[in-house]
């Protein structure tokens, strides 16, 4: 057994790193605001909105594209923040979570979250919200069976699923003028 | 992540001089999966090429009366894409069967073809692994490898190539445009991959630095087909065993049947001479289970995932029937 804890040479091996690359200047359109940041290029687009702009009701669950819980809107386009660099979303309009609302107004979505109960701990929230705004985006999901599949990128530790689900069905029927 | 240089490719020749010049340079499309291997350090490169500004999102007709899919352009747009969705659902139904919608919308074509084995000793860098450390040994084959290959493996490798958009382009007889620091060139979809022998590191055939600019689907269309992904749960996860399926019957008996098999080997598995021999049979259940066996025949199980060979099996009769089942 011994051999798989065996340290794989090179993992950690004693190259010479390069040079640690200069910061970049980005430009990131967030919410209808332009934030300029001196960042390096490895900063993921979540760590920019979290870390140095402090747009913190994007959550990071696994920071592997695995949860959703980062999930933000590029272009009106659902995608995980924490698989992208900043530095590749230049130019593009970023919509978190904080964007969605106007003022006192909450985004219908919202609202039906809070009125299903559609969460306990709240932390997967934000991406669930935005993920469903995305999904209403795209235009593909018509039945229960859809939603679920086509917000399975997003996952609930709380398993607060069926709440979820009541409260976008009642959005989608709000938008079909039921 | 180690430290890196950036740069934003704006045109095709931009991306290959660029690649090309800088020192251990990766591109970079979607990011979905260099990014991740990044973050635990299994990918260091010193420079990325963004790819994602070239002009190589279209989906367009090709001369020969089939459909070119640009490298650029994403996983969910090539799925939802029209022509797609009409003349090739195979492929639209597998690329749907992948990740998620969100991971579907970063992840491009080119990025897919390109993803690296989801082993999770590759992932590991504590432990040995002939695919990330040559020479280093594998860990899969004496540890756990329920997730692993059960063809075309070797003693230094048995991963699995994970993506599901492959296998149904393999299925399909797609080819793969190419363009680097030679020129241009064409790559049938068959020879992309390869199999691990003793070179686990090396995915596929191409050099590093080569540029896939586009996936042409051929003018032949199947209108009845079925991708069958069996999986650990309904949605958001990686193949166990996965059936592209893909026939065409004329007078009660079989006239073209094209399939491949995902989650089995380091490439997805198509086997034509088995697929020949059922040219003019009846499109029954157990000519199905004879076409499955043949396919299956040099199978060979490890500790773990020996119970893959059955279930293949069982995947490829009830592709074939589901197929048979569509309008
Ligand atoms: C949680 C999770 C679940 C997933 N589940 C599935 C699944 O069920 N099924 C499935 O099929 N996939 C799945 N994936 C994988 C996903 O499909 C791939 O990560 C994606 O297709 C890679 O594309 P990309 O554009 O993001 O590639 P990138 O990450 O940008 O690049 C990947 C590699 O390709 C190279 N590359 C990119 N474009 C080109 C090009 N045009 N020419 C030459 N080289 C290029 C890059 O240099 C890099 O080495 C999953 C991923 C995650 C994170
Ligand atoms: S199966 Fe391949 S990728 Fe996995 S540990 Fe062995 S050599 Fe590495
Ligand atoms: S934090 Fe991005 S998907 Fe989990
Ligand atoms: S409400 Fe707790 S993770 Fe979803």
């Amino acid at each position: 057994m011994s051999g798989i804890f065996k340290q794989a040479s090179g993992s950690h091996a004693t190259t010479l790193a390069p040079a640690p690359a200069e910061p970049v200047k980005v430009r990131l359109k967030i919410n209808g605001q332009e934030h300029v940041l001196n960042i390096a290029p490895w900063v993921t687009l979540l760590d920019a909105l979290r870390e140095y702009i402090g747009f913190t009701g994007t959550k990071k669950g696994c920071d592997h594209g695995q949860c959703g819980a980062c999930t933000v809107l590029v272009d009106g386009i659902r995608i995980n923040s924490c698989l992208t660099l900043a530095v590749m979303r230049e130019g593009q309009e970023i919509t978190t979570i904080e964007g969605l609302a106007h003022s006192e107004d909450l985004h219908p979505l919202q609202k039906a979250f809070i009125e299903h109960d559609a969460f306990q701990c709240g932390y997967c929230t934000p991406g669930q919200i935005c993920s469903a705004v995305g999904m209403f985006n795209e235009g593909k999901a018509n039945t229960l069976d859809d939603i679920k599949e086509q917000m399975s990128g997003n996952i609930c530790r709380c398993g607060a699923y069926n709440n979820i689900n009541a409260a976008i069905l009642q959005v989608k029927g709000e938008m079909a003028g039921e | 992540m180690n430290s890196f240089s950036y740069l934003r490719a704006v045109n095709v020749a931009d991306a290959v001089e660029d690649i090309n010049t800088k020192n251990k340079a990766k591109f970079i499309a979607g990011g979905t999966n260099i990014l991740d291997l990044m973050k635990v350090n299994v990918e260091r490169p010193e420079h990325l090429t963004d790819l994602t500004r070239l002009p190589l999102t279209e989906i367009q007709n090709t001369e020969d009366g089939g459909l070119r899919l640009g490298a650029l352009a994403t996983n969910a747009v090539t799925a939802w894409n029209e022509q797609v969705q009409q003349r090739y659902p195979l492929l639209a139904k597998a690329i749907l069967a992948g990740a998620s919608a969100q991971l579907r919308n970063m992840a491009t074509n080119g990025g897919n073809l390109f993803q690296r084995t989801r082993c999770y000793y590759f992932y590991d860098t504590a432990t040995p692994c002939n695919k990330r450390e040559p020479g280093s040994g594998c860990s899969a084959i004496n540890g756990y490898n329920r997730i692993h290959a059960v063809l075309g493996t070797s003693e230094h490798c048995i991963a699995t190539h994970p993506s599901d958009m492959c296998v149904a382009l393999a299925a399909l007889d797609a080819k793969v445009n190419v363009t680097g620091t030679k020129g241009d060139w064409v790559v049938d979809f068959a020879d992309f991959h390869r199999l691990p022998g003793d070179q686990p590191e090396l995915d596929n055939n191409l050099q590093p630095g080569d540029l896939v600019t586009s996936i042409d689907l051929p003018a032949k269309t199947f209108s009845k087909v079925q991708y069958l992904k069996l999986r650990d749960r309904q949605s958001y996860a990686f193949a166990i065993v996965s059936v592209a399926a893909a026939i065409e019957l004329e007078g009660g008996t079989i006239k073209e049947i094209q399939m491949a098999l995902g989650g089995v080997a380091h490439k997805p598995w198509r086997d034509k001479s088995a697929e020949a021999m059922m040219i003019g049979k009846t499109p029954t259940k157990e000519n199905f289970r004879l076409l499955a066996e043949t396919v299956l025949a040099t199978a060979k199980g490890y500790s773990y995932n020996s119970f893959k060979i059955e279930l293949a099996k069982r995947a490829i009769v009830r592709a074939f029937t589901e197929a048979l089942q569509a309008v």
